[in-house]
């Protein structure tokens, strides 16, 4: 196999199974917590509870204080990663046109200077998180397999992707194979493990405020 | 051609004084030859004098299924340039095209040559071949299948030079769903050193580059993985794209007509392949160092690449998929959102169930337990 089969091979018939599977997947995981609903509450509501819901969706990105005191490491470095990974997903131009020709939506991305230097935080900010994760002694007790797998599979699509870039692998149709091959892990591997947080943690939020704006109280 | 009734020159040197080449333009185009294939400036009056005294190859040049652009591109020359006459001067003993012999003297022209120089002639194919599982009606020449020619003329060549992405890589013939069954020329010869020299057309100072190392060294020149010769191959479209600093600071055209690409901003989002082409376009241009696709104003094809046309469009990004997921998504989708809602409904009476079945229990009764 040639370097070309192999970027023809991840951009057609490989793309087409991973995105299958990861809509598959994530619809079966967010339709089944939708079909499974709430228990009726039967008391009087003391409010609304959409807008409560979206303030706490959006509430709940400022790091509570005292988890800021306790653990200064994981709320900073997690921010930084976060932000940086959505910013080379979404906002790299060549990103842009792959969305642009799936879903046919657009909008404007940053020069690649700037998703250059993101990437390469994010980079420095994953490799930190998984220091931490193996030296913190409580940290390395509660981590599973499944943590250190969606590490990988989380740090491998970045780091091939400024490998591309930089065109740090010869010839440039196996480093971008490479850098598609490893997104595709990453889809598809996103229903079955706690990366399905991308989409639940925002329904997750949404319930939560709009409980307590029912009850009539902040969150 | 290879006609006898002038003296033909036996060297090149001799070739090229007797076409009014002079010393100063000779020596020019072996410095350039020499900074092309990456040697040193040192090197140059090595090349002069290994080409001064090169004796003139026989050449038996095939065409098999091919649109003859190969050989125009080749052939193409606004003034008698030293690429022409490299080409006059070599034994050019058969070639469709540009031979005057036609029928059974044309074919007696490639057993003489072959008979005559027996183990040093080369053999360039420009175009792919029906393939040894394919009906090999789809190509043939005076009674011959392609196939057969090629295994024929290839038996006492030095070495074969495949000219164009057809010869190299199958090309457009090749091209999904392949009705011919088209194959490359290294799909066929496996025991003779092949040089591919790809592009659709292939630039024409590559061949006489490839041509020249040949007679300067007697060697073939160092070859990357798919067979191409390094020294024009080595380094991307995109590495070498004047308009690259466009793309380093994010500023694109989006149309062939927005003021992006009228200042000459990067293709990319126009479909350039340039990042995955490796070519010499960017540094030798075309017509005589005139311009080339890029500075046109069209996004490159990536046309030195294997499988370019099947390769997703032309005017999509280098990024968006080959393949329509349009209805496999649209099916996953329909299939996911069922076992969703089946889960959901599993769920829900797993829960009732639950409550049904629930035993209530008195304190006496758990005092009686205890």
């Amino acid at each position: 196999m040639t370097s070309m089969d192999f970027l023809l091979l991840t951009k057609g018939p490989l793309f087409q199974i991973a995105i299958a599977i990861f809509a598959l997947g994530m619809l079966v995981r967010l339709v089944e917590i939708f079909a499974l609903g709430r228990p009726h509450n039967y008391a009087a509501a003391r409010g609304g509870q959409l807008i409560p819901g979206l303030k706490t969706v959006y509430k709940r990105f400022n790091p509570d204080p005292g988890t800021f005191k306790r653990a200064p490491f994981d709320v900073i470095v997690g921010i930084i990663w976060h932000i940086g990974f959505v910013v080379a997903l979404l906002l790299f131009i060549p990103h842009i046109e792959l969305i642009k020709s799936m879903f046919g939506v657009t909008w404007p991305g940053l020069p690649n200077p700037v998703v250059d230097a993101v990437t390469a935080i994010t980079l420095f900010a994953l490799l930190a998180t998984l220091i931490h994760r193996l030296t913190h002694p409580v940290k390395k007790f509660l981590s599973t397999p499944e943590d250190y797998l969606i590490w990988t599979v989380t740090f491998l699509p970045v780091l091939t992707g400024y490998l591309a870039y930089h065109r740090l692998i010869n010839p440039y149709p196996l480093a971008l194979g490479l850098h598609i091959l490893a997104a595709e892990i990453f889809l598809i591997v996103l229903p079955f493990t706690k990366l399905t947080h991308i989409f639940t943690a925002f329904v997750a939020r949404w319930y939560n405020g709009a409980i307590f704006g029912r009850k009539g109280v902040q969150s | 051609m290879a006609d006898s009734s002038a003296p033909v020159p036996q060297t090149l040197g001799e070739s090229l004084r007797k076409n009014g080449v002079s010393r100063r333009g000779f020596l020019k185009f072996c410095a350039a030859t020499a900074s092309m294939m990456a040697l040193p400036p040192s090197m140059a009056p090595a090349i002069a004098a290994a080409l001064e005294k090169a004796r003139r190859p026989s050449v038996i040049w095939l065409s098999f299924q091919e649109c003859t652009g190969c050989t125009e591109s080749l052939t193409r020359s606004f003034s008698p340039t030293v690429e022409n006459l490299i080409l006059d001067v070599i034994s050019l003993d058969y070639h469709h095209t540009l031979q005057a012999a036609a029928g059974d003297a044309a074919e007696h022209a490639r057993e003489q040559a072959m008979h005559d120089n027996e183990g040093e002639y080369l053999v360039v194919v420009d175009g792919s071949l029906p393939g040894p599982n394919a009906n090999p009606g789809y190509s043939t020449i005076a009674g011959f299948s392609n196939l057969q020619m090629l295994e024929e003329t290839i038996a006492g060549a030095a070495a074969i030079v495949a000219v164009g992405t057809c010869a190299a890589f199958g090309g457009l013939p090749k091209a999904d769903p392949n009705p011919s069954g088209a194959v490359a020329v290294t799909d066929i010869v496996k025991d003779k050193p092949v040089i591919n020299v790809s592009g659709c057309p292939p630039v024409p100072m590559v061949i006489t580059g490839v041509l020249a190392q040949y007679l300067t060294f007697g060697s073939l020149p160092e070859l990357d993985e798919y067979n191409r010769p390094l020294a024009f191959f080595g380094q991307s479209i995109h590495d070498r794209c004047y308009r690259r600093p466009f793309y380093d600071k994010g500023l694109f055209a989006e149309t062939f007509d927005d003021e992006g690409a009228k200042k000459g901003w990067c293709l990319y989002r126009l479909g350039c392949k340039g990042p995955m082409a490796y070519n010499a376009c960017a540094t030798m241009k075309w017509n005589g160092g005139t311009s080339w696709p890029i500075e046109a104003g069209h996004p490159c094809l990536g046309c030195s690449e294997p499988d370019f046309w099947d390769a997703g469009g032309f005017y999509k990004a280098l990024s968006v998929p080959t393949g329509d997921p349009g209805d496999v998504l649209l099916a996953a989708g329909v299939a996911g959102a069922a076992i969703g809602v089946g889960a959901g409904i599993l769920g829900r009476r797993n829960s009732a169930a639950a409550k049904a079945s629930h035993e209530k229990v008195t304190a006496d009764e758990l005092e009686q337990k205890l």
